[in-house]
């Protein structure tokens, strides 16, 4: 029995068709959250003194995290909730990383939904250094896709590929990328 | 990297893998039953007054405290495998065991003369509960430690030491027909100890491989 999403809830409406497989929808809810993640990663970035040099990273790591663990989400419930616990998870993450002991304190995300942020156009993130930890076909995929802006039918013709070889690969190489930043130590 | 083109590589990944985190839970519990079992049939067995001792209160107290422990564990761990759960109730039901044995022992202490308490707590078989109990332990806790790796804990250690409390509880389950000490003051020592002992492995292991 499908659970009616209240009128206020666009995100989990379009999260259900990201899973169905609309792309197009799926980009944009991720940059919608990526907006709301920003403010909360600056707002907990100024508290502890550390500057804006990594919020972009954190905000990516966030939304690779939302991407590799979707299927944790409920269907039944909103999306809000959740996407708040795995972005207040990865941000105390990384603030641990980079030395704060005491990042408990976040206060809900819900605030912050109101006001989303812009991406600065001169932040950079670890994501391109982490793709060294790819092999050189993923990294190759990564880069059509992400930086050149290829589609995945574009990227298939190119290294000769099947589109579904070229998915897989994809996958795998988001997979990594997800561990190698959880090592990674600014 | 721009997010934006980074958001373009994840959209262009959409459909999830498909993971029922229920049934992976279910296949793990099974799995790693059968390892438990495995070695309960190589090295441990039941005891040979098994049907008598199966009339008695004592005896069968101690399978009811492993479930009391297994069971709850279990069902929170599953929960928790959500990054947006709350332990709500369950967390309370932990205590059900420590609540069972709490008073098991305090009945043993009434009905037992005080000279005999020290000889039931020691019994005859500590070393091999606090021994046996972990390694049968073992395969069940390995089982659910990978079914977890699916999940999202908020607390990848706390949830790998409830995989250590419910793979303890169920070893306790199987390792209670074994052992001849039935007295709560044995049960209310050595069984706890050897849960712990799942519990910080479990524990460890969560925060090396739950992480996320």
């Amino acid at each position: 029995m499908p659970v009616e999403s209240p009128p206020d809830d666009p995100w989990s409406n379009m999260m259900r068709a990201a899973i169905a497989g609309d792309e197009g929808v799926y980009r944009r809810l991720l940059e919608e959250i990526g907006r709301s993640v920003r403010v909360m990663a600056r707002a907990v970035f100024a508290r502890a003194r550390l500057g804006d040099a990594d919020v972009e990273d954190s905000v990516q790591e966030t939304l690779l995290a939302i991407h590799l663990k979707r299927h944790t989400w409920d269907p039944g419930q909103k999306l809000a909730p959740w996407v708040n616990a795995v972005a207040r998870h990865k941000i105390i993450d990384s603030m641990r990383r980079r030395g704060v002991r005491r990042a408990e304190n976040i206060e809900d995300f819900e605030d912050f939904l109101a006001a989303p942020a812009e991406e600065d156009p001169h932040a950079l993130s670890d994501a391109k250094r982490l793709m060294e930890a790819l092999t050189p076909r993923q990294r190759d995929i990564v880069r059509s896709i992400s930086l050149d802006g290829q589609s995945i039918a574009a990227t298939a013709a190119r290294l000769m590929m099947t589109e579904v070889a070229v998915r897989v690969a994809l996958h795998r190489a988001l997979k990594s990328m997800g561990a190698a930043w959880r090592r990674s130590v600014s | 990297m721009k997010t934006s083109e980074f958001i373009a590589a994840l959209a262009a990944d959409p459909v999830p893998e498909p993971v029922d985190l229920g049934r992976r839970f279910a296949a793990a519990s099974a799995l790693g039953l059968i390892g438990a079992l495995a070695l309960y049939a190589l090295f441990v067995g039941p005891r040979p007054d098994f049907a008598e001792a199966a009339r008695t209160a004592r005896f069968n107290l101690k399978f009811l405290d492993a479930l009391a422990l297994a069971l709850p564990s279990l069902m929170l761990l599953v929960r928790l495998a959500r990054p947006d759960a709350k332990p709500g109730v369950l967390g309370l039901w932990l205590l059900a065991p420590l609540v069972l044995l709490a008073f098991a022992v305090s009945v043993e202490l009434a009905v037992t003369p005080s000279g005999a308490w020290m000889a039931r707590l020691i019994g005859e078989n500590w070393m091999y509960c606090t021994t046996m109990i972990p390694m049968m332990a073992a395969p069940i806790l390995a089982a659910l430690i990978l079914a977890v790796r699916a999940g999202a804990p908020r607390s990848p250690a706390g949830s790998g030491a409830l995989a250590g409390a419910a793979s303890a509880g169920i070893a306790a389950f199987l390792y209670a027909s074994h052992c001849p000490d039935d007295s709560p003051l044995f049960v209310a020592t050595w069984y706890p100890l050897a849960t712990l002992i799942c519990a910080a492995v479990g524990a460890l292991a969560g925060r090396r491989f739950l992480a996320w």
